[in-house]
């Protein structure tokens, strides 16, 4: 859809008469609809709790910094802002690399079983993470992983891969034959390729798959809430959560402490959003 | 996606010289090749084999072991129960409530989500100023954790809160409800927000399925006469089926585990009462809190099961062509 094809003027002409004010309308009104509330969740938390209880829905008067202040000062924000970015990172690492490594050779080698290999992780796409939570739990605890970076990241990468994988091998698949055998030539060996030519390549699905699961690890609570239950290795949604039961009365802390723990995620989502809408296609028709 | 897709490596020790002479030396390289290529295929794929057995099917099979036993979570299972915990889940009429609002939330996404995403998708699909910023916008609730997200509804809805408000200010002061305290309501003001939560992310789906609806067709249709609505009707919706019925599985899937937004969102109160409890916030209830750890394993078999088998159902009957038998059919 780079450039506008040429349209028959007729419906050239009745889109632009009824459909744009229309377009707009809609539009405009899914737009407010989504974002209205976390705009007011953001504002709210430069009000002070007095005030939105008098008045839930009235405007900042006068602009108070001191929640904002408060959270990032007093509370545990850092540091479980830093223990979600450890997890999240080290849960994409760990998928991207495992994911390549597994998806390249189901992709460039033939050997029997390949395809049984394959349906064998594809299987894991209808194995819901929350089903395996308890036994999860119980081997964690045995394997005395409870309470550490691990007991978080092993779990999302193991559910990860199935995704991934599903995502990388058409694209690695893809990459012409000739290449190979033109990096064979040059004196490449299979993992040379897989280094120098395949993994530059398929950037793109490297991205999309590591979005996907740092997002999915960003996001994630149940996980955490089960096996993280010393406070110093909390991550922002536990925080969330507990910053809520515990200040129940103050509600513009809340806000405040909820605007923050938004603003990474939004952040890297409006840099990241083709890629996971672009992920999700890739996984349909891969 | 290319017709690159079929071209495979031939197996091992393609790149044998020209036929010649030295015929024994040139079989042991080829040996030796092939070698190199099973310890790469075992070497690269044995990492990822491990973690995926070890963290997401074993911890499968002891759920199932577990669950027939009678045990706190101290020293080993020992009090065999066969399978009275699974008679006793669906004999409690909490483990029902949480059926049935699991059932709610899926359906309810479906029917609520579909025509609504459908509809946007279908009127947005053309050019207009701001689109990208639509889209990020539109994004929004579904980037958000669950979590936050329940945090911020659970304000927003308390009584005497900003809906409330809202609602009385537009003189709609009899509308307001205790949308989260009300036991036969609860479930339905969880359905609202997980509508407002997911919603985006459906349009969004679609829209980008119908960017790949050729131009081509839709103008070749109306130059026969087709109405907007026909051309919709008979040419973009069919063609859309592949990206309708993908979302549809992950709603569906995702309905069916649905726990965090439920979770902070909803009072532990209600919740017990089976008001807002779902299947997977009954299990993390009565096996992790109430420390019931065979019950809850046997809640978990259950929730495992239906999972599975609604899964392998949508795949055999309405995936199959989409992601060409990825996961029952023949991998091609």
């Amino acid at each position: 859809m780079a450039v506008n094809t040429v349209v028959p003027p007729s419906t050239g002409r009745r889109q632009v008469s009824w459909g744009t004010p229309l377009t707009y309308a809609i539009a405009l009104a899914v737009a407010a609809v989504s974002i209205a509330p976390v705009v007011y969740v953001v504002i709210g938390g430069f009000r002070t709790t007095p005030q939105i209880v008098a008045d839930p829905a009235g405007l900042p008067n006068p602009l108070v910094w001191d929640n904002y202040a408060r959270v990032l000062t007093q509370s545990n924000f850092w540091q479980q802002a830093f223990n979600s970015a450890v997890i999240a990172l080290g849960t994409t690492l760990a998928v991207v690399v495992l994911g390549l490594a597994a998806a390249f050779v189901l992709a460039r080698y033939s050997f029997r079983g390949r395809e049984g290999l394959y349906t064998f992780f594809t299987l894991g796409l209808l194995f819901p993470a929350g089903a395996a939570i308890l036994p999860l739990y119980l081997m964690l605890r045995d394997l005395n992983l409870i309470n550490s970076y691990y007991a978080v990241i092993l779990p999302q990468v193991a559910f990860s891969l199935p995704l991934t994988i599903v995502i990388l091998r058409p694209f690695l698949s893809a990459i012409p034959r000739e290449l190979e055998d033109a990096a064979a030539i040059d004196g490449a060996s299979r993992l040379g390729f897989l280094w120098r030519v395949a993994m530059p390549l398929s950037r793109p699905a490297l991205v999309t798959v590591g979005v996907l699961a740092f997002v999915a690890s960003w996001n994630s609570f149940l996980l955490p809430l089960l096996v993280l239950s010393d406070v110093s290795l909390h991550t922002l949604p536990l925080g969330v959560q507990n910053f809520s039961s515990q200040y129940t009365t103050d509600t513009a802390g809340v806000l405040a402490f909820t605007s923050l723990a938004m603003l990474p995620a939004l952040l890297f989502f409006t840099l990241a959003e083709k890629q996971i809408v672009g992920g999700l296609q890739g996984a349909v028709k891969g | 996606m290319t017709s690159a897709n079929q071209i495979r490596m031939p197996a091992g020790g393609a790149s044998a010289s020209p036929a010649g002479p030295h015929k024994a030396g040139r079989a042991s390289a080829r040996r030796a090749d092939n070698r190199r290529k099973w310890y790469e295929i075992i070497g690269l794929t044995t990492p990822a084999v491990l973690i995926y057995v070890m963290f997401v099917l074993v911890p499968m099979g002891f759920a199932v072991y577990y669950s027939l036993f009678r045990w706190r979570g101290v020293g080993p299972p020992t009090e065999f129960v066969g399978l009275r915990n699974y008679t006793l889940a669906f004999q409690d009429p909490i483990f029902l409530d949480a059926l049935r609002n699991n059932a709610i939330i899926v359906f309810g996404s479906l029917l609520i989500q579909g025509p609504i995403a459908l509809g946007v998708a279908l009127l947005l699909n053309r050019r207009f100023r701001g689109r990208a910023v639509f889209r990020l916008l539109v994004f929004v609730p579904y980037v958000l954790a669950e979590v936050t997200v329940g945090i911020m509804w659970k304000l927003l809805l308390t009584g005497g809160g900003t809906v409330d408000a809202l609602l009385r200010s537009l003189g709609l002061g009899s509308l307001v409800q205790a949308w989260l305290a009300d036991l036969d309501l609860v479930i339905w003001t969880l359905l609202a927000v997980l509508t407002w939560k997911y919603v985006g992310f459906a349009i969004i789906l679609l829209l980008a399925g119908l960017s790949n609806v050729p131009d081509e067709l839709t103008e070749a249709a109306a130059i026969d006469g087709a109405s907007w609505w026909q051309i919709q009707r008979h040419v973009t919706i069919p063609l859309l089926g592949p990206t309708i019925r993908i979302w549809m599985f992950l709603s569906m899937i995702g309905s069916l585990q649905i726990f965090d937004m439920i979770w902070v969102t909803s009072v532990p109160a209600v919740r017990s009462l089976g008001a807002s409890a779902t299947m997977a916030t009954y299990m993390v209830d009565n096996g992790f809190f109430a420390r019931l750890w065979g019950y809850g394993n046997a809640v978990a078999v259950i929730l495992f099961v239906i999972s599975f088998v609604a899964a392998l159902l949508f795949q055999r009957f309405l995936l199959r062509r989409d992601i060409d038998g990825a996961i029952t059919g023949r991998a091609k």
